[in-house]
């Protein structure tokens, strides 16, 4: 208990503290701040006290929230970082994303994607982090993604609001001539208690800017929080509830143009022959230009409308060369098989000697099981688009990105101009999912750009587009074998995952280089890393050559490996003759398994666990820790004429600490609807080296009939913040297979599960 | 042709083989529909026509017969409608990029029927989200019907 409290203590004190003491070497270099990004652009009058706030003379507070806002509320989150610190309310301030800037890196992003186990406290596990959280910094990535945001900014934003607030005050001290400490503020306005006079922050903007920023900086206690820990509105609720014009696709611009793009529909290959003279007829069809990247060959529409590129590209004929990878999909599980019976890549994370211990198992004892996951893509409402206008030598971008930075890069690149001269706008996005980080839409847009004479041009991809051109959610194959003693306990556990490799596939089309060294902890992650007593265990990763276009997915591995698992586990549990939950409660022994111990007993409160289930029914168990939030669930489903209803959800999470706790239950909620839709249908496949499905109605998602009740409640035991976004998805699918097994006896090992059986 | 868009009439003079949502979206500037699928399955494009949701992705310009009314026209100026009011109340929109299309397609559902059960709104609300809001856009269905209610 004692080391739980010390934890706790210490990660409260901040993630920035722990990473700059982890590393010596280099510390000047990293605490140096970047050049702040807001001065370059602010207008006139506008008083800017770091990359964060900027205050107008007409006493308008701009914060700036430098991640994608694609639903899951970071820019409210954020925003309130700043605003408890500078103590203003939410509704007196802008949001802003802001320009790409080296200023915004994020490091939190970086710290998690090393070798160990969240929980793993080890001084090289600390000082890995450290380390990489440095990197983090030199990389300058403005990444969106691994549920991170929150994490990242925790410090950093409320210091930024501290700062500003603490010469604003001094500046009304400067101006009245008292101690800037006789001084009271609250909701933006400065009064001296002495005489009842005030000052906005407006009024003193100006004079407070150029005022040396403090050197040291007290961030207020959890105690006092007015606007952190509490449920706020979105900022951006009101223009989602009345059409506002804020997604990519709502881009409008002076004398604009439209387009669309038919890439190749095998990837890696390249026109053979095209035809052009049907698209060319298509009223309003303005031109046909050839599409070289490095994410994609293909065509782009140039046209007066949306709908006029959309028939364009339809009218093209194209003869496309052959797919440099197996043509059909059970072409493709045979590479994938064949990795996992080849000699694995990597191993890591193992302990004690599990070749041994199997060996002196009883062969009644080993329980074995193979399962596999499809390709899924992200399937954004908003289709993949961008507007770019190329002038002067100059590219402008309007683009709905999570990476705003490499988005840059990559179109100075392809148009051969300076980095320095090209500007993105980052609007919001219609989903993200880890689509929106990839570069292909910009890319598209710029090269359309440079075609049309320095008109802007808004480049809108179909959904048959964007379905067949994805960076899909890896296919992947696993073999889990467990030994069970006489008594019932889990003695060794061997684990080995085969699954295409993201980093070599995005580093290909992101950068043309191999991927990074080192092992890729994400084809693991999921399985490794779990909150599990065993004695001998091991991962290990087998690498499958398939050159279809892989990316991250909401949850990423976690997605596929933590369905692995704890169906696994569940399995396990039934040949020890336990109870799912008693079985993992029995295998939790460590102190830090603490908090995944309590999420599991606590959803399992809520949902009535053990209790006499009318017949038809059953309830299905799962827990995941990813990207350090610890989230326990139980699906309940109901069987009648042989179909599967799911009825109710109940989930556990905990992170922590929840800044917004009524946004946190929704990202719950949103992410086991969005495992949950995996399980229904959904599978990308390939025939003639080309994706099958192409819309809706052959890859849909979870509908308004099909969505269970879902019952979240939060917990605070974790010794670290955890993310939100996607957390919430992997102990779905797992539950929901194990419902499906207690209610009718059916083990089901491959998604969707819906081969298997039938859902209402 | 001409065409009633939130009680406002254009002369619009544009193929009338395209679709609803192009017109409004490209032409007309109205961006409040979204652009989701081009086959009617998700509901991102849909818009009242006389009060009927409608996919306005499939539908051609030429063949509308009757009052279009988009998202942007069912708040009585700065009064929002009661269904947008309970979206905002109970939180719904997440990335938001739907609910302009659930939005409509329960402001139809409660004009036909005032007061939904489950299953009536399993029914009508057929538009995809795949933020997975369906749980809260139920719930604020649910007290817009309230609302409504109380207001007759």
């Amino acid at each position: 208990m004692s080391r739980l409290g010390t934890i706790t203590r210490r990660s409260f004190m901040g993630l920035g503290v722990a990473a700059a003491g982890g590393l010596a070497v280099g510390y000047y270099m990293y605490r140096k701040p970047y050049a702040n990004p807001l001065l370059a652009m602010a207008s006139e009058g506008d008083a800017v006290f770091n990359p964060y706030v900027k205050i107008a003379q007409d006493n308008v507070i701009t914060i700036i929230a430098p991640r994608a806002e694609m639903g899951q509320g970071v820019h409210t989150t954020l925003a309130a970082l700043v605003a408890e610190e500078l103590d203003v309310s939410l509704d007196q301030i802008k949001v802003e994303h802001g320009p790409p800037a080296k200023a915004y890196f994020n490091a939190a992003m970086i710290v998690e994607g090393g070798p160990h186990p969240f929980f793993d406290e080890s001084f090289i596990a600390e000082v890995t982090r450290g380390t990489m959280n440095v990197v983090g910094k030199f990389l300058a990535m403005q990444m969106t993604g691994g549920s991170s945001a929150t994490i990242d900014a925790y410090v950093k934003m409320r210091e930024a609001g501290a700062a500003a607030r603490m010469v604003l005050i001094e500046a009304a001290a400067i101006q009245w001539g008292v101690d800037a400490a006789s001084l009271s503020v609250s909701a933006g306005i400065i009064t001296n208690p002495a005489d009842g006079e005030t000052l906005t922050y407006g009024d003193v903007a100006q004079a407070a800017a150029v005022l040396e920023p403090p050197t040291k900086i007290s961030l207020r206690p959890r105690a006092e929080w007015k606007i952190l820990g509490r449920s706020q509105p979105r900022v951006e609720g009101f223009e989602k509830v009345t059409g506002g014009r804020i997604f990519g696709i709502d881009v409008q611009l002076p004398d604009m143009l439209y387009g669309t793009v038919k890439m190749s529909p095998r990837f890696g290959a390249r026109a053979i022959s095209v035809d052009t003279s049907a698209a060319l007829e298509v009223n309003g069809v303005l031109d046909i230009v050839p599409v070289e990247t490095t994410t994609g060959s293909g065509f782009g529409i140039i046209a007066e409308n949306t709908w006029a590129a959309f028939q364009g590209a339809e009218a093209l004929e194209i003869v496309w060369g052959e797919a440099p990878y197996p043509a059909n999909t059970d072409d493709i599980r045979a590479v994938l098989d064949k990795a996992l019976n080849a000699k694995p890549d990597f191993e890591m994370g193992g302990k004690g000697n599990v070749e041994k211990e199997l060996a002196n198992t009883q062969p009644g004892n080993i329980v074995e099981a193979v399962y596999e996951v499809p390709y899924l893509a992200h399937a954004t409402m908003e289709p993949m688009n961008a507007t770019a206008q190329l002038k002067d030598g100059k590219l402008e971008l309007w683009l709905g990105t999570q990476g705003p930075r490499i988005a840059q890069g990559a179109c100075a690149q392809l148009l051969g101009i300076e980095i320095e001269d090209v500007t993105v706008n980052t609007t919001r996005m219609g989903g993200g999912f880890g689509r929106r980080g990839e570069i292909d839409f910009s890319l598209y847009a710029a090269a359309l750009a440079a075609k049309t004479d320095g008109r802007p041009i808004k480049v809108t991809w179909t959904r048959e587009e964007d379905t067949q051109h994805d960076t899909y959610r890896p296919i992947a194959k696993s073999r889990f074998k467990a030994g069970i003693s006489e008594t019932g306990e889990m003695t060794a556990m061997d684990v080995d995952i085969a699954t295409a490799s993201i980093m070599t596939s995005l580093m290909a089309r992101t950068y043309s280089s191999g991927p990074p060294p080192g092992p890729e902890k994400i084809m693991l992650e999921g399985a490794l890393g779990q909150p599990l007593t065993v004695p001998n265990v091991r991962f290990r990763a087998h690498k499958a050559d398939l050159q279809i276009p892989v990316g991250f997915w909401r949850s990423v591995g976690n997605s596929y490996n933590g369905f692995f698992h704890e169906c696994f586990l569940d399995e396990v549990s039934e040949h020890a003759g336990k109870d799912p939950l008693a079985f993992r409660l029995s295998m939790m022994n460590d102190d830090e398994h603490h908090p995944a111990r309590e999420a599991l007993k606590k959803v399992a409160a809520m949902a009535n666990w053990g209790g006499n289930l009318p017949a038809g029914k059953g309830q299905g168990i799962a827990h995941t820790l990813s990207f350090g939030t610890w989230v326990a669930q139980v699906v309940q489903v109901g069987v009648s004429d042989d179909t599967v209803k799911i009825e109710k959800v109940w989930c556990v999470a905990d992170a922590g600490l929840v800044l917004d706790p009524e946004n946190f239950k929704a990202q719950m909620m949103s992410g086991i609807v969005f495992g949950l839709s995996q399980a229904l249908d959904q599978e990308i496949t390939f025939s003639d080296g080309e994706v099958e499905q192409s819309n809706f109605y052959d890859f849909d998602a979870m509908r308004m009939h099909q969505c269970p009740e879902i019952e979240v409640e939060l917990l605070e035991n974790s010794p670290r913040m955890g993310g939100a976004g996607e957390p919430g998805t992997p102990p779905s699918t797992p539950a929901l297979a194990n419902a499906i097994f207690a209610a009718t006896g059916q083990r089901i090992r491959t998604m969707p599960l819906s081969h298997s059986i039938d859902f209402a | 042709m001409q065409l009633t868009i939130n009680g406002i009439r254009y002369d619009l003079n544009s193929d009338p083989e395209m679709p609803l949502l192009w017109a409004l979206r490209d032409i007309l500037d109205i961006k409040g529909p979204k652009f989701g699928c081009g086959v009617g399955e998700c509901g991102a494009c849909t818009v009242l026509i006389d009060g009927e949701p409608i996919r306005s992705c499939i539908l051609p310009v030429g063949d509308v017969e009757g009052a279009v009314t988009t998202i942007e026209g069912i708040a009585n100026g700065e009064n929002l409608h009661a269904v947008q009011a309970a979206w905002l109340e109970h939180q719904v929109p997440q990335c938001g990029y739907c609910q302009s299309g659930q939005i409509l397609a329960a402001v139809a559902l409660l004009n036909t029927i005032p007061d939904p059960t489950d299953v009536d709104i399993d029914e009508a609300m057929t538009n995809l989200c795949r933020c997975g809001t369906y749980p809260k856009i139920r719930a604020a269905i649910k007290d817009a019907a309230k609302m409504l209610g109380d207001k007759s």
